[in-house]
């Protein structure tokens, strides 16, 4: 934008908004560097007796670390397999008319509305019933609930920004539908895919309610994992700030890679 | 663009069809058979009809969370979404701050829900935490989880940290997708800062707006985590939304019936605000 629409001090917005958003983080940190009777005894804004402590029962601990490990399974699953039905779809929506489409898109988007909460015990029960209790594929297969809706909804804002006419030149050009699709469509739409998977990413590790109901030990998320060690153990305050801040990490890095797409990706596609 | 008609698109769609179906119409039935039936145990289930939704729609336990649910989700819109615009308008456009406010902003919106909830949790505690702690230097009586105010304030402020920077991302993509020329022309044509605003900016904000008022909407309808992890519900039954009241029941008190009742009631209330988001976003496209 240029220059002159701006007051000189409208960094000034953006710096605020940041520092409120860092604030809580930062305590956390804080707060994780710290043993526990320095925690609870004396509040002081950075730690005194910096300890790494918290870190080391983490990533010693099988059923700490063993946690990350399993949701990152099944977030990556749930990606995979969002964005590869989803993307058939989004191409048949933004190109095609047929009986009931509209229908069946808001069908779709229905379940990007549904309450977890409302999910929670008959998704225990259907798991149950085909074996898949504390696997990843069932967190993984359940999280598409509400993320295929919304990758087909970003995928098809971005594909319908790809001019008709290049799948038709291909056409004549003797490329069948899934080479057509594969060599030239989804690279001309790389970015769309890189934020829907973006958004699969971060709603499946988000979740917990769902995931914490379909899994006991073997494929326990992190996020569970907090919850249940530290109403077990008394509050250990410490670890739980340790493995708080270790969950924002996958996150970080995620935007660090997507961040170019972020902006343009709004821009582009529907979301 | 022109859309041709052709029925063999439904072989494209079928995949995500068949997933979705048994991920969201199977347990739709369950929900829905224990809505009309009673069980006394022992897996004798016994036809009970629209017992368990008259009794949902009498109970002021429903009304009461569905009230609180509907001032929390309008609260925090009316904060996050002015914000959110005031925010994106005052971004940079250019060079090194970018990057830096898109990936700093983005963070909370990558932390699991109940982290956010233990991070506020703790940066509200009087004793550890650093907002509880300073709140009460300057002499203000803060405890949220005796003070039902200051709990609800809690929960409020939280989702604006967690949510405001989805906003902001949405508005911000539509400030950048503006052209320079429209900026230029109203500094030709002497335009205030204000009618800027008005005539180009938010015009070219509608439909992401759009989007973020529809996500906004349902999420926070939804919340279940994040104040349950801070407040439990409480002090009391203050901060018991929908979602936090549904599981208390279901999984709780195992009172299935009612649980499943209230479910469909909660699913309908949000298909029918659903439609109507959706006829107007569509809508919307028709126009433009």
């Amino acid at each position: 934008m240029s220059t002159h629409i701006k007051p000189r001090w409208s960094w000034i917005v953006p710096t605020i908004y940041i520092v409120f958003l860092l604030l809580p983080i930062y305590w956390l940190v804080n707060m994780s560097f710290k043993n526990n009777s320095e925690i609870l005894g004396a509040f002081s804004l950075w730690p005194q007796n910096p300890t790494v402590r918290n870190y080391m029962v983490i990533f010693t601990d099988p059923s700490w670390y063993n946690g990350y490990i399993n949701s990152i399974i099944y977030v990556v699953m749930n990606t995979a397999i969002s964005v590869t039905v989803a993307l058939p779809a989004a191409y048949a929506f933004s190109r095609y008319r047929f009986l009931g489409d509209k229908h069946l898109f808001f069908w779709l988007l229905t379940n990007r509305m549904a309450p977890p909460a409302v999910f929670a015990l008959p998704f225990f029960q259907l798991y149950s019933a085909f074996g898949l209790i504390d696997t990843h594929i069932a967190v993984a297969i359940a999280h598409c609930l509400f993320n295929v809706p919304l990758a087909v909804w970003i995928l098809e804002g971005f594909m319908s920004g790809v001019p008709k006419e290049i799948d038709e030149t291909a056409y004549i050009d003797g490329y069948s539908f899934p080479r057509f699709f594969v060599k030239i469509f989804m690279p001309l739409i790389a970015s769309g895919i890189g934020v829907a998977a973006f958004f699969c990413f971060m709603f499946s590790w988000v979740e917990l309610l769902i995931a914490r109901t379909l899994t006991t030990t073997a494929a326990k998320p992190i996020a569970a994992t907090m919850t249940r060690t530290v109403s077990a153990s008394g509050l250990d305050w410490g670890v739980l700030a340790a493995a708080g801040v270790l969950t924002i990490i996958p996150g970080a890095l995620v935007i660090y890679f997507v961040r170019n797409y972020i902006a343009k990706g709004f821009a582009l596609g529907r979301v | 663009m022109e859309k041709t008609w052709n029925n063999k698109a439904w072989f494209l769609v079928l995949p995500v069809v068949v997933l979705v179906a048994f991920s969201a119409v199977i347990p739709l039935m369950t929900v829905v058979n224990y809505s009309v039936q009673d069980t006394f145990g022992n897996n004798e289930f016994f036809w009970a009809g629209t017992d368990w939704f008259s009794e949902m729609l009498q109970s002021d336990r429903f009304w009461d969370a569905l009230f609180r649910n509907l001032i929390f989700s309008f609260t925090v819109l009316a904060i996050q979404i002015p914000l959110g615009i005031f925010i994106a308008l005052n971004m940079p456009k250019h060079g090194i701050g970018v990057p830096v406010c898109l990936v700093l902003m983005a963070l909370p919106l990558l932390i699991p829900w109940n982290v956010v909830g233990t991070i506020w949790q703790v940066f509200g505690r009087v004793d550890i935490g650093f907002l509880g702690h300073y709140l009460r230097v300057l002499g203000v009586d803060y405890n949220y989880t005796q003070d039902p105010i200051d709990a609800w304030a809690t929960v409020i402020i939280m989702d604006v940290w967690h949510w405001t920077s989805l906003v902001v991302l949405l508005c911000y993509a539509g400030l950048v997708s503006i052209p320079d020329a429209y900026y230029q022309a109203a500094k030709i044509d002497g335009a205030s800062r204000w009618s800027v605003f008005r005539y180009i900016q938010l015009p070219k904000m509608k439909r992401v707006l759009l989007i973020a008022v529809l996500l906004r909407f349902m999420d926070s309808f939804m919340i279940y985590t994040e104040p349950f992890v801070v407040t439990g519900g409480g002090p009391g039954n203050s901060t018991t939304f929908l979602s936090i009241d549904l599981v208390k029941m279901a999984i709780g008190q195992f009172d299935l019936g009612p649980a499943a009742a209230m479910s469909i009631i909660y699913f309908l209330i949000i298909l029918l605000l659903s439609w109507i988001f959706y006829t107007v976003m569509t809508s919307h496209d028709a126009q433009s």
